[in-house]
């Protein structure tokens, strides 16, 4: 009988004790920044290395992108309050980089020779790169109500 | 030989994303039998790593580049393993959303393989 009233204590404690940014739905984000600063940061130091002449916006862009997601993706693993709030600048940042990159990409090509994670607004990504920040700052708004 | 075993993993990789995608519908983690579906395509995906770097040894010459071609390489045969770890760690059903999202990076990743390697005869 004791044992059965301590198991039901230790599961009603569970969820103040997982105010971790980066358990649940967290973990995912995680996951998908992961992915992209990956992606970002390999792509980038290629082109930079391999063909700055050609589009150097672009390229710095791209540079640029990955720092950021890199930035989102630490926050999200280190969690706390401070991490928290960085990672939502951070994610409001990339949602503006997205929209103004997308926005300029169509506006201007010549601009940019060659593409970029933000170009047309993340449509070589599967636009993933416009839905992630939009889903982050909603995960990182309910991990503040929660925690 | 490349092409046929960039399009077997594909379709593994699209075959775990749909299964780990049904236990995360079903508010499930991942069990065991999703982790021995994901040391298949991770063994898949090593095997595709070491035949890519014999065919470069041999000189055989990717369409779009070596180095773009090692770095998909190797990003492919780190995919399902990274996202195993963190669904052992994340015992609910967002390890499974997680293994998901990974499995459909990996098809994703397959898919550009095939381009970069531009079909050098197979």
């Amino acid at each position: 009988m004791a044992e059965s009233t301590e198991s039901t204590e230790s599961a009603a404690a569970e969820p103040a004790v997982r105010t971790g940014l980066g358990q649940g739905p967290g973990r995912l984000l995680v996951m998908l920044y992961g992915v992209f600063t990956v992606a970002a940061a390999s792509r980038s130091i290629y082109q930079l290395i391999a063909r700055y002449d050609e589009a150097p916006l672009a390229y710095i862009l791209s540079a640029v992108s990955a720092v950021v997601y890199a930035f989102i993706t630490v926050s999200l693993v280190r969690g706390g309050e401070g991490a928290r709030k960085a990672a939502m600048v951070c994610c409001a940042a990339e949602l503006l980089g997205v929209l103004t990159v997308g926005t300029w990409t169509l506006a201007d090509p010549s601009a940019f020779p060659d593409q970029t994670v933000w170009s047309d607004y993340g449509m070589g990504y599967l636009f993933i790169p416009i839905f992630l920040p939009v889903t982050g700052l909603m995960w990182l708004r309910r991990a503040r109500q929660t925690g | 030989m490349f092409d046929l075993l960039t399009a077997v993993l594909g379709a593994a990789a699209l075959a775990l994303a749909a299964w780990c995608g049904f236990a995360a519908y079903r508010d499930q983690p991942t069990k065991d039998w999703h982790f021995i579906g994901m040391a298949v395509v991770s063994l898949l995906a090593i095997v595709q790593l070491v035949i890519g770097i014999v065919r470069l040894a041999q000189g055989d010459d990717p369409r779009q580049g070596v180095a773009i071609f090692i770095a998909y390489l190797i990003g492919s045969a780190c995919a399902v393993p990274v996202a195993a770890f963190m669904s052992l760690a994340e015992r609910t059903r967002w390890g499974s959303a997680t293994v998901t999202a990974a499995a459909v990076v990996l098809a994703v990743l397959e898919v550009r393989l095939y381009d970069i390697w531009g079909g050098v005869g197979g």
